[in-house]
């Protein structure tokens, strides 16, 4: 039976390669570099951006915590490998744990959205080293339901897989040959030790997917979504997750005093040019 | 009407009129050299698409001195192309621009601006007023942007002018990536293809589509620009996403023959539609029947 959500990945490949090309020549930049997690997001981020600038071109970064899970980084080193990416390695340890016994941050959200953010400030940093861009890795479905950490792995410059739900990225992955140690593990945000993002949810990605493609993509309504048989209250928490997390999407709100404020009535685009 | 007409798939750089000029002529020029009598470029050409606050910023009056150079070339081949359009009263429109004989020979002002969904263009611009006919020495031409082929009176007015080709300038995004039986593209492209195909068969005219190509913050232009016969069957189409030109001949001999073997054009009830019109405004069809006078 055919999937609503399905795409032709071959030519969403093409467009994506595209899309990267452009947008960062419209930026002044041809060189990429991308957080490489040991996932399946990071790794297709990556193969397109090898595509669209040539594997030279681009870096894979991949930054430990003493206690990140090594498989972590050991599928980050062979997504790299097998597509002729330069790496490099940064531990982010020391830097997290200045901060963390400075301040005593107890275990948890907190630790985990500190090292999302140190590894924020590294890629940045060296970006204006390898002179290229950031590019994302968040997914359309995480980015709805708000699991990710804000300036975290939120931040970054363009992002190819913004409108493709997880089904559409695992679609992505099987025609760009992500390694099947990579493709088939649990998603994690390896915060904290035996951690996956569907037992922190409390739902799977593909219950999600099936859900907010109605939702979000057609516009069904509640009681349209419980008579196609989705449970009421399933529909409020993922509706509850995506309303409570809009903040994550946008840019910070502006206090508007004057008569042209900026996003308000200073309307330009990013690839504004004059 | 017989000519060659090349059907230019551009990639303007949003903002950068000097830059996007520079394209036009030299496309224009090497469409002349091939021969060609007409050359289409897609809507706002010139300017880009989503240009938002910079409409104020790049707006001009059709006299401006930058068009001179595009103006001296239409001596060589006519030139159609898109930009923002300035009127003295303050009002900006989006407006398609026909170039000949070094003349403004017409210009056809987006009558259905899009703001639903991802467009604002109401915001930025005013509708045009009216649907007129550009008489052309290579023919009669209906002028088109994008939303104004989705409305059927427009096609209708160019129907009854008997144009010989309708020529259509998009700035289309491409939306839907799903899988499509043995076609490659967006699935917005054959969502225009059916569209484009259908006002071909209406009107039994040809029907040039310059659809651009390239990114603006993420949205990709479609492409697929193509031309269609006047029996509807796409003759001819670019590649969707790379810029490119293509040259195509329009005849006489071939409309004459399309007309005479589907005769709509002489069957066509006009005064119907008329009466409708002017008795029953928005519902129409429902007096179709009575018996009122034509207005």
């Amino acid at each position: 039976m055919s999937n609503p959500l399905d795409i032709d990945p071959a030519f969403t490949t093409e467009v994506l390669v595209r899309f990267l090309r452009e947008e960062l020549a419209s930026a002044g930049f041809s060189r990429a570099l991308v957080g490489l997690s040991g996932g399946i997001d990071s790794a297709v981020s990556l193969a397109l951006a090898a595509r669209a600038f040539g594997p030279d071109e681009v870096l894979g970064v991949m930054m430990p915590y003493r206690t990140s899970n090594p498989d972590s980084e050991a599928h980050a080193r062979l997504v790299a490998r097998e597509l002729h990416v330069p790496t490099r390695r940064v531990d982010i340890s020391a830097m997290v744990d200045g901060y963390l016994d400075q301040e005593s941050v107890p275990s948890g959200m907190r630790r985990g959205n500190v090292m999302a953010r140190m590894r924020m400030v590294v890629l940045y940093d060296l970006s204006e080293e390898w002179r290229g861009l950031v590019i994302g890795t968040s997914n359309k479905t995480e980015m709805l339901l708000g699991y990710s950490t804000l300036w975290g792995d939120s931040a970054h410059a363009v992002n190819p897989l913004g409108d493709l739900y997880k089904h559409q990225v695992y679609q992505l992955a099987r025609h760009l040959e992500i390694p099947t140690e990579v493709v088939d593990k649990p998603p994690s945000a390896d915060l904290f030790e035996g951690q996956t993002d569907e037992d922190e949810l409390g739902f799977s990605y593909a219950e999600a997917d099936r859900l907010l493609y109605p939702m979000i993509d057609e516009r069904h309504t509640e009681d349209e979504l419980v008579g196609s048989g989705f449970d009421r209250d399933f529909i409020r928490l993922v509706a509850g997750r995506i309303v409570r997390n809009q903040y994550k999407r946008v840019m910070p709100v502006i206090a508007k005093l004057s008569h042209r404020t900026i996003n308000q009535d200073f309307r330009y685009l990013r690839d504004w040019k004059s | 009407m017989d000519l060659r007409l090349s059907i230019a798939q551009t990639n303007p750089v949003l903002g950068d009129i000097s830059k996007n000029l520079e394209e036009h002529l030299r496309l224009a020029r090497a469409a002349a050299a091939d021969g060609a009598d007409l050359v289409l470029f897609p809507e706002l050409s010139l300017t880009g698409y989503f240009l938002r606050d910079q409409v104020f910023d790049l707006a001009m009056y059709l006299d401006a001195p930058e068009l001179k150079p595009l103006l001296e070339l239409s001596k060589a081949v006519s030139i159609v192309f898109g930009m923002a359009e300035r009127h003295p009263d303050g009002r900006c429109f989006n407006s398609l621009v026909f170039l000949e004989d070094g003349e403004v020979l017409g210009v056809h002002r987006k009558v259905h601006l899009v703001s639903y969904g991802m467009f604002d263009e109401s915001r930025d611009f005013a509708p045009g007023e009216e649907w007129n006919t550009i008489e052309s020495r290579l023919g009669r031409f209906g002028l088109f942007l994008c939303e104004d082929l989705w409305h059927l009176g427009g096609q209708y007015v160019r129907i009854l002018d008997r144009v010989d080709a309708l020529l259509v300038a998009s700035a289309g995004p491409g939306r839907g990536v799903g899988p499509q039986d043995g076609v490659q593209g967006f699935e917005s492209l054959g969502t225009w293809r059916t569209l484009l195909s259908a006002a071909a068969m209406h009107s039994l005219s040809y029907v040039a589509w310059a659809n651009r190509v390239g990114f603006e913050d993420g949205v990709a232009f479609s492409g697929g620009s193509a031309l269609f016969g006047p029996d509807g069957r796409l003759r001819t189409t670019l590649d969707g996403l790379e810029e490119g030109e293509l040259s195509v001949s329009l005849t006489s001999a071939e409309l004459h023959r399309a007309r005479q073997r589907t005769p709509l054009l002489r069957d066509g009830r006009p005064e119907l539609v008329r009466r409708a019109l002017g008795c029953a405004g928005s519902t129409g069809s429902a007096d179709l029947g009575a018996d009122t006078p034509a207005s």
